[in-house]
């Protein structure tokens, strides 16, 4: 049985329209100034070349650089000044600092915003929620059919190990070139899309070397209020061509502020731990001795549950110190009819972005009674049970041939909350599915 | 036109705008008229040297008259009327209208008006016509010459019935020759999207003119009806490289309008510029000549933008300044730079904790 349900798309391009119109459209020049062969041989966009670091430098969230004009600022300064010059470009649909916002009272500080705008009163279209993996489908809109006005600059690794930039840098289709564009609709001021490897047309999965792209954006932007998100498909993603989203808000998101329990370190150093008192159930990723290696770690464990077809979503936070994994379930549950109507009606569709704590509204009566209560039962309603995140973490453990530390002890006194016990016993989890017990308290990993 | 009647209209005009106003209204390429709904007759106050080209009258001929002397017997009394409940309920319109030149020929245009109220008063001073010809269509259908005449001798009744003398003389000049034009006349003419724009650009041309030259009479009007007691949008913060730029200190600064900046050489019409965009809502660029306070001059790149907070409504103006010819810094323009700026206040500024 295929589950899907009906929403009505965000429209984040000038360009994207129903599919059925699009696909009449076909055939011939666009004229439109896309990024399709149509229009990419002597297009030039802006590009910023990022300093691959082999360490991540500790207490600083930023790169070495040898300018001390601290050039890291630089990215921030190129996208805010982008951002708003298509502000006043007026590309956008609306403007997003008119909505209303505010911070829910309550201990989590929830955020919510009234955005009429951002939902279009269309038909709804069906979107398979059944499958993580789907094919890439080139008649259905992708980021190729993107205005190039829409793009703001082109990101990618810079080639002799130094941070650059480059007004206006010829579009090198051979390089495979990766962007950042606007989202004409937009939840916060700069929201942006990086579209890895753009013109590979790549669908929306994880692979290593775009996950490592999306984190050394968070790094380069330096700003704590800059975040990365990502969405899979049965996740509430929309557009099936890989991409991150990103966006500023100056508050702390209520995820970040949870409390976490650390479940283990690696061998590598990544830190992982999970969350607890927050309403969704979540994995924390952190440390790791190289950038490479916290990269891979989430990486790893993205892959493994897309090949599972479990749904879910990545937050990076903390310029690319932390990062979040949540698996969910509600596409699923709203597919077979599980959810209240009284959350339906909301209309929220808890992406990655809901789950850390900013929900976007569409009614004015639900963002005057939002709450701290009704955005927690909201929330709650994604999470997977204890039960079944347990399973999926004890799977994704074994899957990923996490190598745990044996310094376990050495880590105990970091991180928020933790004030267990330290575990009793520590030992290696092979690859395969032979794996050793490791005993202990709620914090250790129980294999079958 | 009796003397006292003449030197209230010369007055009307010249006690609200300077000198250079005239010249500049001249020098707009647009047919308009200015009137002051508070003399008696609401007579025309300026008219446009295109205006009188159009109309075929020479200046004297117009000033001190009202505009109904260029209605004529085929003009539509519905329009006519709806121009009057306009001006009554001091809004504006947009219509398009038969007039008749000083030859008796009559022509369609696009009639749009609207209100310019003294910032002190907040009440009507005077009103601007724009006028559009607009070019000759396809016939509509008519109902036939029968109906015509009956339309005809029925507003040349009304005409008739009118007041002023001179009225009458002028529509009976038209009226001789109205039967021969009768049959090329349609019932209404509708105006394109090109001649409304053609408009709506007049009409914005002449305002920006005449609340421009209304300031160095002291006795400002603007477009809008506004509440003359708004506050005069003081500085809330400055940033070091600000007070670095000017030479003043933060208390001097705070609290202090933005034009403490301005002296003796500073352009008015970037000024002006200024206070449009900041009463239109929107941002602007311009360049502007700044005293620092030993009184020295520079150039100032001065890019000002409306910064919302989280209700949603502005709060803030923000005004981000680079002095002319400092050096860019890795490869971001002045004008970029400027516009991080701007982002970074609007991110600042848009939500913060409880």
């Amino acid at each position: 049985m295929m589950l899907r349900i009906k929403r009505v798309p965000t429209v984040v391009s000038n360009y994207q329209k129903d599919e059925g119109e699009d696909a009449a459209r076909r055939g011939g020049g666009c004229g439109r100034n896309c990024l399709q062969k149509c229009c990419i041989p002597g297009a030039k966009l802006p590009l910023y070349t990022f300093k691959r670091a082999e360490e991540i430098p500790g207490d600083k969230c930023v790169l070495e650089h040898d300018d001390n004009q601290a050039p890291v600022a630089f990215l921030d300064s190129l996208l805010l000044g982008q951002w708003e010059d298509r502000m006043q470009r007026g590309l956008f649909r609306y403007d997003v600092t008119a909505c209303e916002t505010k911070v829910i009272p309550g201990r989590c500080g929830f955020m919510a915003q009234l955005n009429e705008g951002r939902h279009l009163k269309k038909r709804p279209t069906e979107f398979r929620v059944d499958k993580v993996l789907q094919p890439f489908d080139g008649n259905k809109f992708n980021f190729t059919k993107v205005g190039q006005e829409e793009v703001l600059f082109q990101f990618d690794a810079s080639e002799d190990g130094e941070v650059q930039f480059f007004p206006d840098a010829p579009v090198d289709a051979d390089s495979s070139p990766s962007v950042v564009a606007i989202n004409v609709s937009p939840i916060e001021y700069g929201h942006v899309l990086l579209i890895p490897r753009i013109l590979e047309c790549l669908p929306q999965r994880i692979d290593r070397e775009s996950f490592l792209l999306a984190l050394y954006m968070a790094i380069e932007a330096g700003n704590p209020y800059f975040r990365l998100g990502y969405n899979s498909l049965g996740a509430f993603a929309t557009i099936n061509h890989l991409h991150f989203q990103a966006y500023y808000l100056a508050v702390p998101f209520p995820i970040e502020k949870a409390p976490t329990r650390k479940v283990t370190t690696l061998g590598d150093g990544v830190k992982i731990s999970e969350l607890f008192d927050y309403p969704v159930r979540g994995l924390v990723f952190e440390g790791g001795n190289t950038l490479q290696d916290l990269s891979n770690a989430v990486s790893d464990a993205c892959i493994f549950l897309q090949d599972n077809n479990i749904p879910h979503n990545v937050l990076i936070a903390d310029c690319g110190k932390r990062i979040f994994l949540l698996p969910q379930c509600y596409a699923e549950k709203q597919a077979l009819g599980e959810v209240s109507s009284e959350l339906l009606d909301t209309q929220v569709n808890p992406a990655v972005w809901e789950i850390s704590g900013h929900m976007v509204l569409k009614r004015k009566k639900d963002y005057e009674e939002a709450s701290e209560e009704n955005a927690w039962r909201l929330l709650a309603e994604v999470s997977l049970s204890e039960e079944r995140f347990e399973e999926v973490k004890a799977l994704i453990f074994e899957a990923c041939s996490y190598t745990l530390s044996e310094k376990e002890d050495e880590h105990l006194t970091q991180g928020a909350g933790d004030d267990k016990p330290p575990l009793e016993g520590t030992g290696s989890i092979n690859k395969g599915r032979n794996c050793n017990m490791v005993s202990g308290t709620q914090e250790c990993l129980v294999l079958q | 036109m009796e003397p006292p009647q003449l030197g209230l209209i010369e007055q009307s005009f010249n006690s609200r705008y300077s000198n250079w106003a005239r010249e500049a209204l001249d020098e707009l390429p647009d047919n308009f008229t200015i009137t002051d709904p508070c003399i008696s007759g609401h007579p025309i106050v300026f008219a446009s040297r295109g205006f009188l080209k159009m109309s075929g009258y020479s200046r004297d001929q117009v000033v001190g008259r009202n505009g109904r002397m260029f209605q004529g017997p085929n003009t539509c009394r519905r329009s006519v009327m709806e121009i009057r409940e306009a001006i009554r309920e001091e809004r504006g319109v947009e219509i398009s209208l038969l007039n008749y030149r000083k030859d008796g020929t009559p022509f369609w245009m696009l009639f749009r008006m609207t209100p310019v109220f003294g910032k002190d008063e907040g009440r009507v001073i005077h009103f601007v016509a724009v006028q559009v010809p607009i070019l000759r269509r396809r016939q509509r259908r008519r109902n036939g010459e029968g109906l015509c005449g009956e339309i005809l001798s029925n507003s040349c009744r009304r005409e008739v019935c009118s007041s002023s003398s001179v009225e009458l003389a002028g529509v009976s000049a038209a009226d001789s020759d109205c039967r021969v034009t009768a049959l090329e006349i349609e019932e209404k003419c509708e105006a394109s999207d090109t001649e409304k724009q053609l408009a709506a650009t007049a009409i914005r041309n002449v305002l920006s003119v005449l609340t421009h030259y209304s300031e160095s009479t002291g006795r400002l009007v603007c477009e809008k009806r506004v509440d003359p007691h708004l506050p005069d949008i003081p500085i809330v913060y400055a940033s070091d490289a600000f007070l670095r730029m000017t030479g003043y200190a933060r208390n001097e600064v705070l609290g202090q309008n933005c034009r403490f900046l301005t002296g003796v050489d500073t352009d008015p019409s970037a000024l002006h510029q200024i206070k449009q965009s900041i009463q239109a809502q929107q941002a602007c660029s311009v360049r502007i000549l700044h005293y620092r306070k030993d009184k020295s001059s520079f150039w100032n790149l001065l890019h000002i933008s409306p910064v919302r907070n989280a209700t949603g409504k502005i709060a803030y103006f923000v005004g981000v300044q680079i002095e002319e010819g400092s050096v860019d810094r890795h490869g971001l323009s002045p004008e970029m730079r400027q516009l991080s700026v701007v982002g970074s206040i609007k991110v600042a500024v848009r939500i913060s904790s409880p």
